[in-house]
Formats: C-alpha cells, structure tokens, sequence
C-alpha cells in the first residue's frame, strides 16, 4: 500500500502539485489566469529552465553541477565585453556560448578523465568562474549592448509570442529528444545507473562524462544570452544560487539524485512549479523573504517523495 | 585444563537468501580453550554462519545455546555484550585514530567523565592489554601507520578489551608474512590457555592442523561432519569440503573444439596477476578455478580491457591485438558476464562492505543497471556498437525486436520489455546479461562466477546456454569456485593461486582435489 501510494506519487506527485498550485492561486488572485501572466511566468522561468535542462543530464549521471550560476556570470560578462568591442551580435553570442561550454568542457575533464568527484570539480568552478568574471569586468557591470541584442530576452515573435519562449522550448525539446531517443542519452542513464556496468558495456564513461558537463556548460551559456539580453546589461555577480534553483527545479521534478532516473518533463515540471510559486507569491505580496521560506519547504517536500521512492525500490 | 563442556552450541542453523539456502540446518559447538576450524569451499556458508553468530545476519531457524542458555543475538551490538568478537579478513579500524582509541571503540563511554576524554587512563588500559600481548606497539600511534600485522594484533587486542570469551578469525593470514603467522599463531595459543575459544576459518589447510584442535566441515550450507584434526589426513579433509555426487546437471555434451580464438601470453597486471599464458579454441569450455582473491577476476578484467595490463600479449585468431577499451574488446566479439556480486577488495569502501557484511543487501550487480529496463540492458551493447542508431538516433522498433527475441530464445521471465531488472530474479537477471552480449554475436564470452547465488534450476538453464554458445563455435572462459560445475562443465581446467598459474588440468583428469591442491598450493 506504501509502495503504492510513492509510486502514484512520484508518478504524477509534482504535475499533481502545479495543478493544485494552479487552482488555489487562480482562486486567490484575479490577476494570476490571465494570458499576461502566464505570458510573464514562462519568461521569468526561461533561464532556470535551461540552466535546469543542463542539471538534469548531470544529475541522471548521478553527478552534480554547482558552477552554472558563475559561468552564466562569467560567459555573460565576456559576451557583453565582446559586443561593446563591436564583434557584432551572433559572433557575441557565439563567445558567450563558447565561454560557458570551456567552462563545462573543464568540468568534465576533471570529472571524467581526473576523477574528481562532481561535488569539489564544480565547486572549484564555480569560485573560478565567478573571480575570473570579476576580473574581466573589474567588478562594474557591463552594458551599452548593439541595439537588437534585447530581442533575444524581451522580443516577441508575431506580437504575441515571447522570444525566449521559443528557444527555451526549442531546447527542451532538442534536450527531451537527445535523452529519449539517443545513444549518447542513455548512455547518461546507463553511466548514472550504474557505472561499473557502463563500462563494462564498452561505454566510455570519461569521454562521456566531459560531452554531460560539457552540455551543461553550454546551455549556462545559452541562458546568459537570454539573461543579458533581458536585463541588458551584464554583471559579475550575476546568478549566485542559481544552480541550487536549478537543482531544486530538477529534483522536484523527480530526477534521482542517486543518478539514472529522471525525465526532462518532469524537470519541466519542476521549474514551473518553482516559477508558478514565486510569480503567485508576488500577486499575492507575499514578502520575497516569505517566498524563500516557501520554496524550500517545496525542495524538502519533493526531495522525501524522492527519498521515499528510493527505499521501497530497494 | 580444557573443559569438555561446550561454551556455545549452534543447532540445525538456517539461514534462506532470497533465492538461495545459504545455511540449511547448520550445527556446531564450541569448547573452552579450543581452536575449531570451520572450513568448505567458497559459498559452503563458513561467513554466513559467522555474521549470523554475530548478529549481522538474523537466522530464519535453529538455536545458539551460550553457556547453557539459549540466547537471540540480533545485532552485532549483542553478540559484542555476549562477548563474542569477531576479527575480519579485511581489517576493521579507524585508520585516523590511536591504538589506543581503536582498542577501546567499543566502549566510547568508558574513558569520558563529563564528556571529556581521559587520555591518560585510555592509555594506560591500552598499554595493559597490549603488553599482554606481547606487543611493543605505542598506544598513542596512528593505527594507518602500523603494518597489517600489527593491524592485526590491534583488532586482537580489541577483542581482549572486549573480555571476549570467542573469537572468530576469518582468513587471519591471508595477509601476512610467515614470521607473523608464526607470531599469531603463539598469540592464538596463548589465548587457548586464558580458555578463550577460537573459530578459525581459513582455506590453508596446513595451517589448519598446526592451529586447530577440531574442524567443522560445510557443504553446500550443510554440515559434513566435524573431525578431529589430530587424526585425520589432509587429503581426507579436503575429500570432505568437495566430495559431491556429479548427476547429469551438466548437459555439456562432447563438442569438438576447433581452431585457437585466443592465447594470451605472459600476462601480468601489478600484484593481480603475473605471467599468465593460455590459449582457448572454438567450442572450448576453458575452466578457471581458484580461490577468492587468486587473481582470476582481475585476469578476465584485463583480458576484456577493463583494467589496463603491465606485460603480456594477447593474440585473436593469431593476430596480435590492442585492447584498450571494453569497446575494443566487444568490437573483436568478446563477451564479458561479469561476477553479480564484486568479492575482490577495490578500494577502502569495498573493505568496508565486505568486513561489515552490507554487500548482500547491495546485491548491485556488476553487469546490469537495475534502475533500467529489461530491454534497455539487453541492448546496451549493441547500441554502444551503433548496430542500432541511425545518426545517434536508437531505432526503437528494432531494439524492441532485439530484446523481444532474446526474451523469447533465454525464456527470460518478465511480464513486459519494460519491466526494471530490479524486480528480475537472480537467474533471470544472469539471462538478460547472457543476452546483451549474446545479441553482439560474440566469438568468445567469459562468465565470472556465472551461478553465483542462483537456484539449482537457473543454474541448469545458464549450463545449457553455454552448451549451445559452445555448439556455436563459441570459445567460453568460465570462471567458478564451484567446483563440480567447473568440473562438469569445461574442457580443460587452469588453477590460478594468488595471481600465478599454478597448473592445468584436463577436464577428463580433473578432480575436486586435484584442483584444491593446486588452488591451495
């Protein structure tokens, strides 16, 4: 009976709690239903969303990133260096792509080939990356962007749609796909479920351990495009705790933290659950101090679901 | 001196596995003063029935009278206020800590008033004990700086503080010298006069007679009787651990073996292995036998291109080869069933799980990833071999049709494709392995202790499949510290002890006690 009622759980448990949440909040605020907001939310949650997208082929792995927030500092501020200095627009983005995949690219060679465990390997990144964007910078922040760079984070296709909608989209469902129906995604499985078998299968755990990190290095990259272009400047300091919103969204979303188990979908879930939470909390003027409080008791809730899914497997 | 009234009596012992029946009515009895060994071959139960009489497993039947009165020992924490103490072939101490602090583990509250430490008396104590030992050891010294012997002589000293009235030694000179063996065995004796009784279980049967008074013999979780060492000859013990009537479970018919698929010359790999050379033919069944910890497992690693080797060749149909990966090796048509359960010590972690017995509830299997699905472990070679993507893409149909075929051939019990491996039992677990690799159309397939907690009736089926791998003009290394399989089922037999071929057997010669002489050589 316990083993069922987990199962159902974790099964449909957080798209079960965005429901709720959705209800509740559409009862308590006029303004939370309407096309606006929720126009508003997917574009608020955008950059979670894909820092999340990174954090779940690394957490399936059964690793961990805790260096996205600085690289998405760090391939912002370059980025915006780049484009003040006139290299133009796309060959700026490029840079700030390239940027955040080097940074992932070092993680996962140190992680694969230099058998760090995730936890120090992206530690020390995330010092590095923060330090080394200050560097750059030399603290201030950066801005006086190409006109047209802001379309990437504000612009809407058709009037209607938001920009960064669509590419959020666009990875998730490159990520979704990648995931389900590649060879190099379930190797991600086989690696996080059990990495003595992987590589007693002929997979190469180190050189696919680089390509995990690598990918979430450069979708930091990516989110510090739609990051900057939505603020329109770029600051050293930017995205501190942001892999712990990245983590949350994607535990909540029923990503095993002891590896192999997890869905895009359900990290899908998990960032909208934390982004409904916090938008819902706003109309509702709850302090944002208040808001902290709520979002981890949501991270300890799901993380027992989780936990308990976990005993009654074994 | 020596009383004859036993100190403890173990009666009709039982003890089920999911699966198997480890200890099937198991007894066994103790006196005071004496030194019993408990002796059989790997997977006999000679460990099961130690965890169960200190408390790390629970028995499902039977009784244990301690001083003529029955007792429960649930957790090891009562069989140590029982004062019964157990030394462990991988040693147990905090590495970090003094001698003196690892002495006294078990008792964190002795030394402390106020919840302060008293280093002095700590100390003091220690120095008692260790003195009573004969032991020039500082108790103030980080035990990580001390040698295994002396280790060793720590996890003693740990058993005299505990005032234990039985010790039981597992495999307590696996590790040593002969000049501490020697060491140990006078402090062995000298525990025998303080009338502490000793249960010895070792595979060296030399050293059982120079050491022991009685030994108790298991088979297959059952008794084969208790002897007295003083009486009886070597050969007949070891006709006693392996002596088993041979019934058709071997369906291996006379295949004639063809030409050479593989020979491996000089091969060597640190202190694994060293100077290793054989060859294998076409519907060879080559045995590998020796003991836990002889170097085969390591050997077959290599050989598959898990571990990297030191020296030595290895030629595939009399092409020297390179293997650096387990991609390499799957590519040339290797297949690799690895042992369920790892018994070699890799790293500390490994030592941990195995001293403090958690490796039964691990049961992480090496092959499988149990958090997937039947089909998705069945195809995971394959598909590391691009045989089924287009353009990084898995074609699912045909994976879906790989896996069904295999299911349907090996008679894998699932309910469905996507059924977790998790929920598999152990035989069928083997078959969806044997399956992944037979989907690669393999020249050649190693299995590691292929029967290794499995029933009698997977067992057969696993038999049978290698048959027709045979048949096949497959060449088949198979690992096994069982015996009468070894013997029932190959060609010819290598016996590797401590990382050195020690002789080679032809499957027709072969005896169980040829092969444990050269095993225990």
């Amino acid at each position: 009976m316990k083993q069922l009622i987990s199962k159902a759980l974790t099964k449909t448990g957080p798209l079960i709690g965005l429901a709720v949440m959705f209800i509740v909040l559409s009862f308590l605020s006029p303004h939370f239903l309407t096309a606006d907001n929720l126009m508003n939310i997917t574009r608020q949650v955008a950059v979670n969303a894909i820092l999340a997208t990174g954090m779940t082929f690394v957490i399936i792995s059964a690793g961990i990133d805790l260096s996205v927030g600085s690289i998405l500092a760090l391939s912002g501020c370059v980025m915006a260096l780049a484009l003040k200095s006139g290299v133009g627009i796309f060959p700026g983005v490029l840079i700030g792509m390239g940027v955040g995949s080097l940074c992932g690219l070092v993680n996962g060679f140190l992680i694969g080939f230099m058998r760090l465990p995730p936890f120090i390997a992206t530690l020390g990144m995330m010092s590095i990356a923060r330090g080394l964007a200050l560097v750059v910078t030399k603290g201030y922040p950066v801005f006086g962007f190409p006109a047209g760079f802001d379309y990437l984070g504000t612009g809407y296709l058709w009037d209607m749609i938001p920009v960064s909608l669509v590419l959020t989209a666009l990875v998730i469902v490159a990520a979704y796909f990648v995931l389900k129906h590649m060879k190099i995604g379930r190797c991600v499985y086989v690696i996080g479920g059990n990495e003595e078998a992987a590589a007693l299968s002929g997979i190469n755990v180190k050189v696919h351990k680089t390509i995990i990190y690598t990918i979430c290095g450069f979708l930091a990259g990516l989110a510090s495009v739609m990051f900057v272009s939505r603020l329109n400047s770029a600051q050293p300091t930017a995205g501190i705790a942001y892999e712990l919103d990245a983590i949350a969204a994607t535990v909540i979303g029923g990503t095993s933290l002891f590896g192999g188990v997890g869905t895009i979908w359900g990290t899908v879930i998990g960032v909208l659950i934390m982004g409904v939470l916090r938008n819902g909390l706003n109309l509702l003027n709850v302090s944002s101090f208040w808001q902290q409080v709520a979002i981890g008791i949501v991270i300890i809730i799901a993380v027992y679901v989780d936990q308990l899914r976990h005993r009654t497997q074994l | 001196m020596k009383n004859e009234c036993p100190i403890l009596k173990m009666k009709d012992i039982r003890k089920v596995f999911p699966g198997v029946v480890a200890l099937d009515g198991v007894s066994f009895d103790l006196r005071r003063g004496e030194a019993h060994a408990l002796v059989g071959e790997n997977g006999a139960g000679k460990s099961t029935l130690a965890k169960v009489l200190t408390g790390v497993y629970s028995k499902d039947g039977g009784e244990i009278i301690l001083n003529g009165e029955r007792v429960e020992i649930k957790n090891p924490f009562q069989a140590k206020s029982l004062k019964i103490s157990i030394i462990h072939q991988e040693l147990n101490l905090v590495p970090h800590m003094s001698v003196a602090e690892n002495i006294f583990i078990d008792f964190p509250g002795e030394f402390c008033r106020f919840g302060f430490v008293n280093r002095g008396r700590l100390f003091s104590k220690a120095e008692v004990i260790l003195r009573s030992l004969g032991m020039d050891v500082d108790p103030k010294a980080e035990v990580g700086s001390l040698g295994i012997a002396l280790k060793q002589m720590v996890e003693v000293a740990k058993a005299l503080a505990l005032d234990a009235n039985i010790i039981i030694m597992d495999e307590p000179t696996s590790t040593l010298t002969d000049r501490e063996i020697l060491k140990l065995f006078e402090t062995i004796r000298d525990l025998k006069r303080k009338g502490v009784a000793i249960v010895y279980i070792s595979h060296r049967m030399e050293e059982l007679k120079k050491i022991c008074d009685r030994a108790t013999v298991l088979r297959d979780g059952r008794n084969a009787g208790t002897i007295d060492l003083k009486s009886t000859d070597t050969r007949d013990l070891i006709r006693m651990m392996v002596g088993r009537e041979l019934g058709e479970r071997f369906p291996k018919a006379g295949i004639t073996t063809g030409a050479e698929i593989l020979r491996v010359e000089g091969l060597s790999r640190g202190n694994s292995f060293k100077d290793i050379s054989f060859s294998l033919h076409r519907g060879e069944i080559l045995g590998i036998a020796g003991l836990v910890g002889a170097g085969r497992t390591e050997l077959a690693r290599a050989i598959f291109g898990a571990d990297r080797v030191d020296k030595g060749e290895i030629y595939w149909f009399g092409q020297r080869v390179r293997i650096r990966s387990t991609a390499d090796a799957i590519r040339l048509g290797f297949g690799f069933l690895p042992d369920k359960k790892r018994t070699s010590v890799g790293s500390p972690l490994d030592a941990i799980r195995l001293g403090l017995g958690f490796l039964p509830e691990d049961r992480k299997s090496q092959g499988l990833v149990l958090k997937l699905s039947v089909q998705e472990n069945i195809s995971i070679a394959l598909l590391v071999l691009g045989r089924l993507t287009r353009w990084g893409v898995i074609r699912r149909k045909k994976e879906r049709e790989l896996a069904q075929d295999y299911v349907n051939s090996l008679r894998i019990k699932t309910p469905h494709l996507a059924q977790c491996v998790r929920f598999l039992s152990g035989g069928n677990q083997q078959k969806v392995v044997l399956a992944k690799w037979m989907s690669t159309k393999p020249k050649m397939v190693i299995f590691d202790e292929p029967t290794r907690g499995i029933d009698v009736g997977a067992k057969v089926e696993v038999y049978q499949l290698m048959t027709e791998l045979a048949r096949e003009g497959v060449g088949i290394i198979m690992i096994s510290s069982d015996l009468p399989e070894i013997l029932g089922m190959a060609d010819r037999i290598l016996v590797l002890h401590e990382g050195r071929l020690t002789g080679e057997v032809s499957g027709s010669e072969a005896t169980e006690e040829k092969i444990m002489e050269l095993a225990i050589k």
